[in-house]
């Protein structure tokens, strides 16, 4: 009886931790989503929206060429960037973690993040200007006499990819980092013990220990490349669209608002696929 | 010349900044004294503190401004704000009938308008009269039409407008990213008049469109596209005209614009007093200033884009060189070479929009 009562005090007290954060997730993640998707459910017909409750929206999706394809284009500029990014953070955060004094690595850290502390518009017009036809790059290239002509770098997709890259380096250098710095030096010097060579240790013992840090990383550069609107409508030139692109047409040019959630939701059954593959790759469904 | 290029690029946008955060300081220094406030939606140019601040100064007003860029983002914002919000609408001309239909737009006195004043081309009263009620008045009208740079191409060949979507100056084009227009554009091109577009003309229409994509290296928004061509970026724009020359007749004299032969189309926005609106009196004042010679002369030449100003005895208020970057002489001929943007019905809107996605993504 009295154990029955301790487990009751105790499940109300859990409880009573929870809800608050049950009680804001339900308002403001569970609700607008069941409101996002009933309105996903509606269509407009002419310049009105009638709540037709059928999946119209979602098989206009995958007829429309030009709608699908703004989902390829979110999805190949998202990998490239994820990729490049992965390649450019790993030896700048091993740089950083094994090469730099522990006394400058604080330092170190700091000037890897400056970007971080400019406004993502402005970063992303100052890399317009960069890549502009007379822009920094094309003039230097021009005076050391490597080009005559100068290259079309900006409103395209690598101006989009560059513009992104700047960005995530740092973020996917910061989970490598950490990653890095609490890997036991034993662990390495063991591997060398039992006749491991520089490579073999990095491949069979450093990378593997440092996967939770790429996989942290890159997931959340998938996630916030993905959706990002800014940096593809600033470097892009529209000369594609990305589905965070085609979304805000649907909202600012039609108020389209039925095909922009069912857009939107889309967008977020990827982010919710790309979190499972990483989760499990993690094994963390298994913690 | 990069120098001088980039240099006047950033003098733009710290002009532009600069302004904004002027507008922002004196609308903050107002709040704190003005008795009243007036809330505008509005299009860019009249965010200009040398247009508004004269009226605020006169009314013991704060003019608040929230500015947009197409009918459809105009009335998404009403459609999302509570009735009473907004005192003043800006509109495109040609979308009048449409705000009036969805109730938005309060009747206005016609004899406290200057009609009288007005170019008669752009009085519209077909747009802005509905039923014999006055909803709206034109404030400023312009040109959607062929903006270059008359260094680097031939003027000849932009009286014709199938350069556009020829191979000639591919990748030296860029395209102003709003469909209605330089669809109305392609539109005359392929002899369509915008006021008998239909959807049996959309295949023809978007066969050029992709040509001319193919053609172009950007289509942009206002900003990005007058700034491609300030810098050298691209040669020519399209759908441009004197609201993206004029601004920078001082700095860049070598930038033109030009009517081809098959036309081009006029644009013409409208001001009216919202139907919720609190303060009805006070916002048909501002309507009035706006139309005054002096309010006119001032929009005309905002700091955001010229335009034509609408009411015709604006032109005492400006400075011959003003007059000259605006055309001012040249505008008889000018308004009979062009026409209204086209007026789609909801059908064949989404299918000019959905045209314009699917170019975009060529």
């Amino acid at each position: 009886m009295a154990t029955a009562s301790l487990e009751t005090r105790e499940n109300r007290r859990a409880w009573g931790f929870v809800t608050p954060a049950l009680l804001w997730t339900v308002a403001f993640f569970v609700i607008p989503f069941i409101v996002m998707a009933a309105i996903s459910l509606a269509t407009r017909k002419g310049r009105e929206i009638v709540m037709a409750w059928n999946f119209d929206n979602y098989i206009e999706f995958f007829e429309k060429a030009h709608l699908l394809k703004g989902l390829f284009v979110s999805l190949e500029i998202t990998f490239t960037v994820t990729l490049i990014s992965v390649i450019l953070a790993y030896p700048l955060a091993w740089i950083i973690a094994e090469r730099v004094p522990q006394k400058w690595q604080r330092m170190a850290l700091i000037m890897a993040i400056l970007p971080f502390w400019t406004s993502y518009v402005v970063r992303s017009y100052s890399w317009l200007l960069v890549l502009a036809q007379n822009g920094v790059i094309n003039n230097s290239l021009i005076y050391l006499g490597i080009i005559s002509e100068p290259l079309e770098l900006a409103s395209t997709r690598t101006a989009t990819v560059i513009g992104f890259v700047h960005f995530f380096v740092m973020l996917l250098t910061l989970t490598i980092y950490a990653n890095l710095v609490q890997m036991p030096p034993n662990y390495r010097r063991a591997a060398a013990d039992l006749g491991a060579n520089g490579f073999q240790v990095f491949w069979h013992v450093v990378l593997p220990l440092t996967l939770p840090g790429i996989m942290v990383g890159a997931f959340l550069t998938f996630v916030l490349c993905i959706g990002d609107y800014i940096t593809p409508q600033i470097l892009g030139g529209n000369n594609e669209l990305a589905l965070p692109q085609v979304i805000m047409l649907q909202l600012g040019r039609r108020a389209d608002f039925p095909m922009a959630t069912t857009l939107s939701i889309i967008l977020m059954i990827v982010v919710t696929l790309a979190y499972i593959a990483c989760a499990r790759w993690l094994k963390m469904e298994r913690t | 010349m990069s120098r001088h290029v980039s240099t006047g690029k950033t003098r733009n946008k710290f002009l532009s900044s600069t302004a904004t955060f002027i507008l922002g300081a004196v609308a903050m220094a107002h709040s704190a004294q003005a008795t009243e406030e007036l809330n505008a939606l509005v299009w860019c140019d009249h965010t200009d503190p040398a247009l508004i601040e004269p009226f605020e100064e006169k009314y013991d007003v704060k003019v608040n401004l929230k500015e947009y860029e197409g009918t459809g983002a105009g009335l998404s914002i009403v459609e999302q704000s509570r009735p009473g919000d907004w005192d003043v609408f800006v509109i495109d001309g040609v979308d009048v009938h449409r705000a009036v239909e969805m109730g938005v737009l309060a009747e206005i006195p016609a004899d406290a308008l200057p009609t009288s004043d007005i170019f008669p081309e752009v009085v519209m009263a077909e747009n802005n009269v509905v039923d014999g009620k006055t909803y709206a008045v034109t404030e400023k009208f312009g040109y959607n039409t062929i903006s270059f740079d008359k260094t680097k191409v031939d003027p000849k060949d932009m009286e014709d407008m199938s350069v556009i979507w020829s191979d000639k100056y591919a990748g030296r084009i860029a395209v102003y990213d709003y469909y209605l227009p330089v669809i109305g554009l392609v539109g005359l091109g392929l002899g369509i008049d915008t006021a008998d577009l239909g959807a049996d003309d959309m295949p023809a229409i978007k066969e050029k469109l992709f040509a001319m994509k193919k053609a172009s290296k950007q289509v942009g928004e206002v900003v990005s596209s007058q700034t491609a061509l300030a810098t050298g970026e691209v040669d020519i724009l399209v759908g441009g005209g004197e609201w993206i020359t004029a601004v920078l007749s001082e700095e860049k004299p070598n930038l033109d614009w030009v009517i081809p032969k098959q036309g081009g189309l006029r644009w013409a926005q409208s001001i009216g007093v919202m139907k919720d609106s609190q303060k009805p009196d006070l916002a048909l004042k501002f309507v009035q200033y706006i139309l005054s010679p002096e309010g006119q002369a001032r929009l005309a030449t905002s700091s955001c884009y010229w335009g034509m100003p609408a009411n015709a005895k604006a032109g005492a208020n400006l400075t011959d060189a003003q007059k000259a970057a605006l055309r001012w002489d040249d505008q008889e001929g000018y308004l009979k070479n062009s026409q209204l943007y086209p007026i789609p019905d909801a059908d064949l809107d989404a299918e000019m929009q959905d045209a314009w996605v699917e170019m975009l993504q060529q």
